[in-house]
């Protein structure tokens, strides 16, 4: 039971991730993609938007993306409740302040307008798409970690400049 | 019943995000600098297992329990793939989260992601109003 609680290994949870392709796609005739329900949310709190983005939006058509996300968030819940020996760090003590606050919602803008641009993110692209063999899906990921690790060498090159 | 499927998919694929960790900041940041390979190894063996997915679909042609038709999507060439990929990665290392992670943190009882949700909203919604004026 113990390994249970503990993090699950790489060989256990990378696997398992890569199921939720086919079980989604088998069960629920959908591909796996989370980005989107960004989409869903902004258009159902500014239903009267005339933005064509969010006005063409089909919102019965996508509604199944909520009720999925939805799931994640139960899913991590049970996670932490019921199938953790130890408290999960999500977010370090540090971006529990005002700045913190702001680095989030700044670097959370890149997130939902960089996924809405590219059309997808980690879930969408790297794990849908290539497991799909889609090009634009490989350059789509190299592109997201080109951004990381960018900015991985920005952060880098700030801490050594301050010390 | 149609959509319980999608809430207990989502439940399935929130408890493995959570369970192995890819939801918290220092393993984005490890996987960033190079200091440990887990991330790298959990997002190719979740492409191996899911090409794997793919594959059986092809052949089996399956339908789902309701009887609907499995469609899998091709995802197509565009600009945007590289613009905001790249707009992502950045957004990815300051947050150390991507959009699935952030209901993950949300319902582990990190309610800062909720600041990150409203970012992403917010950037969400910029697209929209640009998308116009954006190269595809």
């Amino acid at each position: 039971m113990q390994f249970l609680l503990n993090p699950w290994p790489w060989w256990v949870s990378g696997p398992l991730i890569g199921l939720t392709v086919g079980l989604l796609l088998v069960l629920g005739g959908h591909n796996l993609g989370v980005s989107s329900s960004f989409r869903n949310l902004c258009a159902i709190v500014l239903p009267k938007s005339r933005l064509p983005y969010l006005a063409r939006y089909d919102l019965k058509a996508n509604g199944w993306k909520l009720i999925f996300v939805a799931g994640i968030v139960l899913g991590s819940l049970i996670a932490v409740r019921f199938l953790s020996a130890d408290p999960v760090e999500f977010l370090p003590a540090h971006y529990h302040s005002a700045s913190g606050a702001l680095k989030l919602i700044g670097g959370g803008f890149l997130v939902g307008f960089g996924t809405r641009w590219a059309r997808g993110c980690t879930s969408g692209h790297a794990i849908m798409g290539l497991s799909n063999l889609q090009l634009s899906s490989l350059y789509a990921t190299l592109s997201f970690f080109a951004g990381g690790l960018a900015a991985a060498g920005i952060a880098l090159l700030l801490q050594g400049a301050a010390s | 019943m149609k959509n319980l499927r999608y809430l207990l998919i989502g439940t399935y694929f929130g408890l493995v995000l959570t369970k192995s960790e890819v939801v918290t900041w220092h393993k984005i940041r490890a996987m960033f600098y190079f200091r440990e390979p887990d991330l790298y190894l959990i997002i190719g063996s979740a492409v191996v297992v899911g090409a794997l997915c793919v594959l059986w679909i092809r052949r089996a042609k399956p339908r789902t329990p309701f009887g609907e038709t499995v469609a899998i999507e091709p995802a197509p060439m565009h600009r945007g793939l590289f613009f905001g990929g790249f707009l992502f990665g950045l957004g990815w290392f300051i947050t150390g989260t991507c959009p699935g992670p952030i209901y993950a943190q949300l319902g582990g009882g990190e309610f800062f992601a909720v600041f990150t949700l409203f970012g992403a909203l917010i950037g969400a919604y910029a697209y929209a109003w640009l998308q116009p004026r954006l190269p595809d």
